[in-house]
């Protein structure tokens, strides 16, 4: 099993890979774009600005390879600001394009709901509802895992695989399109629940 | 009340070791921090908190060597402080695996790293450490260089500012109850919470469960930082937690 993590010049990539090691797996950072095809699974993380991440994502010309290998089936994980970059834009300090794999957007996090306010970020550890109606789910349902961000993923239905609540507001946890998955958490972070996660992707 | 509580370990480093004081003195050596953060880990802490508290008083931070050891085995977030005062600071100490810094002397003497740090590696990254000590019944003063020295800055002043300065979240540490079992400063932690629009971690006080309870429903904590109790076996993370959660208060269930 060959996992590759991109390399984008902007993250930490301390965590994840201690994570994939902590599971018997070889890994290998990927600053070539070329390189990406070597791999059977593709992990980006990310944290930080989505403006940032797609101008790292594109000045390494990361971008049209990534797609590609994501169209064609192949499979990918993004990870929190990784996630929020397969949508089509982020409203995050202006309008600023992402991947497009996955039509929607990223929006800030509303503060009220129901007339019933909460803090942002979304902080700390929170369930997954999972849905029963898709195949290959790479979580269970009820999974607590670890949340931080401002910003949310918006979009179809058909692209959800888990959701989370926080207070009143419903927001995507995991999306999927093709064989490629999306974690608004971070997985390398929550824990044995988080491992186990990580391995149900590798195992696809 | 606030949800998505966490329970936060927090282990205070002198050198290779873990320690443990009264008031941020009379430092008792403990043993090996990475076998108490084992515990916690297994025993599904959220959070773990490591400072080296003396290392701002000799201007530099062993926290490397037992961060390196943590992060290959422990996968939930680790904030690391004590002594950081530099950008560069707080990448190398990133690089070792922290997911986030605390800062407490060098923000008070320049301001400006608060910012510098939440724009480099973003404001979740960035926790201000505040050295809380009670003036008056509503005011408290902030404090240095492991709660010895005084600024004449007032609590509430500094971290609105902090929060201005794009600060993610305030480690709030009771220097009157921190090691003393006698309950969280619930007056500071209610009044820095009101007017903050950022999670609040309270630290210091922590003697027994109902402790927790009260700085959660009365002073509106979005986490908790315990260290003696867990550190000298009174209770474990399973048992804070199940009484938290019998208390109706919102935090991770754990099979």
């Amino acid at each position: 099993m060959k996992i590759g993590i991109i390399d984008y010049g902007l993250c930490n990539l301390h965590s994840i890979s201690s994570a994939i090691k902590y599971l018997n797996y070889d890994y290998k950072f990927i600053n070539k774009p070329d390189d990406i095809d070597k791999y059977e699974k593709i992990i980006l993380p990310g944290v930080g600005a989505f403006s940032d991440g797609m101008t790292g994502l594109r000045e390494n010309n990361f971008i049209d390879n990534l797609c590609g290998y994501v169209h064609n089936g192949g499979h990918f994980l993004g990870i929190c600001l990784g996630m929020q970059m397969m949508l089509t834009e982020s409203h995050e300090f202006g309008i600023h394009k992402g991947l497009n794999l996955i039509e929607g957007q990223v929006i800030k996090i509303p503060s009220e709901v129901n007339s019933k306010t909460h803090k942002i970020p979304h902080l700390g550890w929170n369930k997954l509802i999972v849905m029963n109606n898709k195949v290959n789910q790479i979580a269970e349902m009820n999974n607590y895992v670890y949340f931080v961000h401002s910003y949310m993923v918006k979009c179809d239905s058909q692209y959800i695989h888990a959701n989370t609540k926080y207070n009143d507001l419903i927001m995507p946890a995991i999306i999927n399109y093709k064989n490629s998955y999306g974690c608004q958490f971070h997985p390398e972070k929550s824990g044995q629940i988080g491992l186990s996660i990580i391995q149900n992707f590798i195992n696809l | 009340m606030p949800s998505n509580i966490r329970l936060i370990s927090r282990l205070d480093i002198k050198g290779p070791n873990l320690i443990k004081g009264v008031h941020l003195e009379g430092l008792r050596v403990l043993g090996n921090p990475n076998i108490f953060a084992t515990k916690y880990y297994k025993n599904s802490i959220d959070e773990i908190l490591y400072i080296d508290s003396v290392a701002s008083l000799y201007g530099r931070n062993n926290l490397s060597d037992i961060l390196a050891k943590t992060a290959k085995d422990i996968f939930v977030p680790i904030t690391a402080g004590g002594g950081l005062r530099s950008t560069d600071d707080v990448k190398d100490i990133l690089r070792y695996g922290a997911d986030k810094v605390a800062i407490n002397t060098a923000a008070v003497k320049d301001p400006s790293l608060i910012s510098k740090v939440s724009s480099m590696f973003g404001s979740q990254c960035m926790v201000l450490s505040v050295q809380a000590k009670k003036v008056n019944t509503n005011t408290w003063e902030v404090y240095i260089e492991g709660g010895r020295e005084k600024t004449g800055i007032d609590v509430i002043d500094w971290v609105k500012e902090g929060i201005k300065l794009n600060a993610g979240e305030i480690l709030l540490t009771s220097i009157d109850m921190e090691g003393t079992k006698l309950g969280f400063d619930l007056n500071l932690v209610e009044a820095v919470s009101s007017i903050s629009p950022v999670p609040v971690i309270a630290s210091g006080g922590m003697g027994n469960l109902n402790n927790a309870r009260d700085v959660i429903i009365e002073s509106n904590a979005d986490a908790i930082a315990i260290a003696n109790v867990l550190h000298y076996n009174k209770y474990s993370v399973a048992e804070v937690r199940d009484h938290l959660l019998n208390c109706n208060i919102n935090l991770r269930e754990v099979s």
